[in-house]
């Protein structure tokens, strides 16, 4: 089973129907007023914390106190960090301000993509067989989007580990070798964007074990930073990382990175979808690299982070102009050739098909089709699902009734007590008539 | 047990909405759990079909029947009809205009595409009258 950092708050629930309507798979029902989340369908894109109304729905990264548990603590800062921050004008500032709240080390994360790039570009370059295009393995929600639904697209998913994983694997072994201690003393913490990075670092995708001891909201260390950025005495110079590098907070500055290519760069889940479907069926044979990112803008547009995407990635922009090019380079000398490369590789996860046999399947989408058609098809989302067919899809899985709708509803009651009592009982806009006496609000102005 | 039938309504002159009828499909074959590869032949078969009808025949009806063995596809429009449908099957052979071909479709690929992608394929056409393809995949 999959693993979510994506949770409800029940109290600040309301049961309105914002997050259902919004959500990419259709994974959130309202139930007994109250959203609840389809575990198997949940790729953690963070859609619904960002629409909800009422603040309900969150993300549960790790809390801070966990810092606590080990001698010595690394920060892997993801770039999209360097551009939450107004007049910020060198990286170095809020490196150096993580080694005054807790941290010992700061491994960049940017480091670790631009290592990923050279290693992309050796790979391109010498020619390698590959299932074309390839499709970029660095956003965790997309992987679980190709994992559940575009099955066929699996062999063409890069076979590296994510820019923060590699950055892991990096600084723990910096670490050991610096200060002697035991890799288990070490904590090795991510500054993450999203709530699809939280669920990674617990849960990889192409890794047997995770390699991160935690993962930090940006949004918790954003007000932790602001005093000890403003308040430092001497700034070293820490940054390890290039334009290429810092260019993967935005949707494609992986793909720039790889010089030459030719490339497609998706930003926004409902983008990324119809990405894929094109993709599955062939209709951009031209495309070499494909590069897939589930928020706006990319990882500045994560739902973790404060400042909204455009102006980070602005602000991003700026700072990659003081930058070089590209410092850190794939170590092909050290023997080490596995070092980058996936443990295994994705596992379909059929979430979507209704039946392990294809007999009964059939069946039930037969059932759903006849169900359907009964059903006013105006997608309301009154009964708790996000459509009519989600609805009737729901009652053929058990996990609903006809009686949720309604329209349904209406319908036996206008058996029991005649039409006009039964219009009553139904909010305004799903009533027949008009209420006697009342004029209709708003409408034609004469 | 009856098979699954679907119908889609495809909209002729919109170029760009072209296509969501196969996106439907291919969910909902997803969700039987058909091999990739199957629903693959058969999304490309249905958007091929749907951009012909919306550049050459202003829309028409798609009706899908899914049973165990076969997914059938049968596509009907009420356009010119296709005078000489040997020439039509040819390789790089279209009659789009220049709509269609500023789009990037109009590559003479549509119906080989269909043939190739489909078991069997069947094209019932008068001129002046309209069009119905019905093609076969074998889901086995």
């Amino acid at each position: 089973m999959m693993k979510h950092s994506v949770i409800l708050e029940y109290k600040r629930c309301r049961g309105c129907t914002t997050c259902i309507k919004n959500c990419p798979t259709e994974a959130i029902r309202v139930r007994n007023g109250k959203a609840t989340i389809l575990n198997e369908r949940c790729i953690d894109c963070g859609k619904c914390i960002q629409v909800c109304p009422h603040k309900a729905i969150k993300s549960v990264s790790d809390s801070l106190e966990k810092l606590e548990k080990y001698q010595y603590r690394v920060a892997l800062p993801d770039p999209s960090l360097y551009g939450q921050f107004q007049h910020l004008d060198d990286i170095d500032i809020v490196l150096n301000g993580l080694l005054k709240i807790g941290f010992q080390k700061v491994f960049e994360t940017a480091r670790a993509a631009e290592i990923l790039s050279d290693y992309a570009r050796h790979a391109i370059s010498s020619g390698e067989n590959k299932v074309m295009p390839q499709i970029s393995s660095a956003c965790p929600t997309i992987l679980r989007l190709i994992r559940t639904r575009f099955p066929k697209l699996i062999p063409n998913v890069n076979p590296t580990i994510t820019p923060v994983e590699l950055a892991a694997i990096l600084a723990r072994r910096e670490a050991v070798a610096e200060t002697g201690l035991p890799p288990e003393e070490i904590g090795v913490f991510s500054i993450v964007p999203c709530s699809s990075q939280v669920t990674a670092a617990h849960t990889p995708e192409g890794l047997e074990k995770p390699v991160l001891d935690g993962a930090f909201a940006i949004r918790d260390i954003y007000l932790r930073l602001l005093g000890p950025m403003r308040d430092l005495e001497e700034v070293k110079p820490m940054t390890s990382a290039g334009i290429m590098g810092v260019g993967w907070a935005c949707c494609g500055g992986e793909s720039a990175a790889r010089l030459g290519q030719s490339y497609l760069a998706v930003d926004g889940i409902e983008n990324c979808i119809n990405m894929l479907e094109e993709i599955e069926d062939g209709r951009l044979p031209e495309a070499d690299f494909i590069e897939l990112c589930a928020c706006t803008q990319g990882c500045v547009g994560g739902c973790l982070t404060v400042e909204n995407p455009y102006g980070a990635r602005m602000r991003i922009k700026k700072l990659m102009k003081g930058l070089p090019v590209s410092r850190s380079r794939y170590d092909f000398r050290s023997g080490d050739r596995a070092l980058v490369r996936v443990e295994r590789e994705l596992q379909y996860l059929p979430s979507f098909q209704l039946d392990q046999d294809r007999g009964a399947a059939l069946e039930k989408l037969v059932k759903i089709e006849e169900l359907e058609r009964s059903l006013p098809g105006l997608d309301c989302g009154s009964c708790g699902a996000p459509s009519c067919h989600a609805l009737a899809e729901d009652v053929v899985q058990g996990r609903a009734s006809m009686e949720d709708c309604i329209f349904k509803v209406r319908e036996r009651m206008q058996y029991m007590a005649g039409t006009g009592d039964a219009d009553e009982y139904l909010p305004a806009p799903f009533r027949q008539r008009r209420v006697p006496g009342k004029k209709p609000e708003g409408g034609s102005r004469n | 047990m009856g098979d699954l039938k679907l119908n889609y309504e495809v909209d002729g002159g919109d170029l760009i909405q072209a296509g969501e009828a196969s996106s439907k499909m291919k969910m909902t074959l997803k969700k039987l759990g058909l091999p990739p590869e199957v629903i693959r032949r058969a999304s490309i078969c249905m958007y091929e079909g749907e951009i012909n009808m919306v550049i050459h025949a202003d829309g028409g009806q798609v009706e899908v029947d899914v049973g165990m063995d076969t997914i059938t596809i049968r596509l009907t429009d009420h356009g010119p009809g296709i005078p000489d449908v040997d020439q039509a099957m040819e390789e790089g052979f279209s009659t789009a205009g220049d709509v269609a071909r500023d789009l990037g479709f109009g590559a003479g690929m549509g119906l080989p595409n269909m043939k190739r992608c489909s078991d069997d394929m069947q094209i019932d056409t008068q001129v002046g009258v309209g069009t119905t393809v019905t093609m076969k995949i074998h889901i086995n």
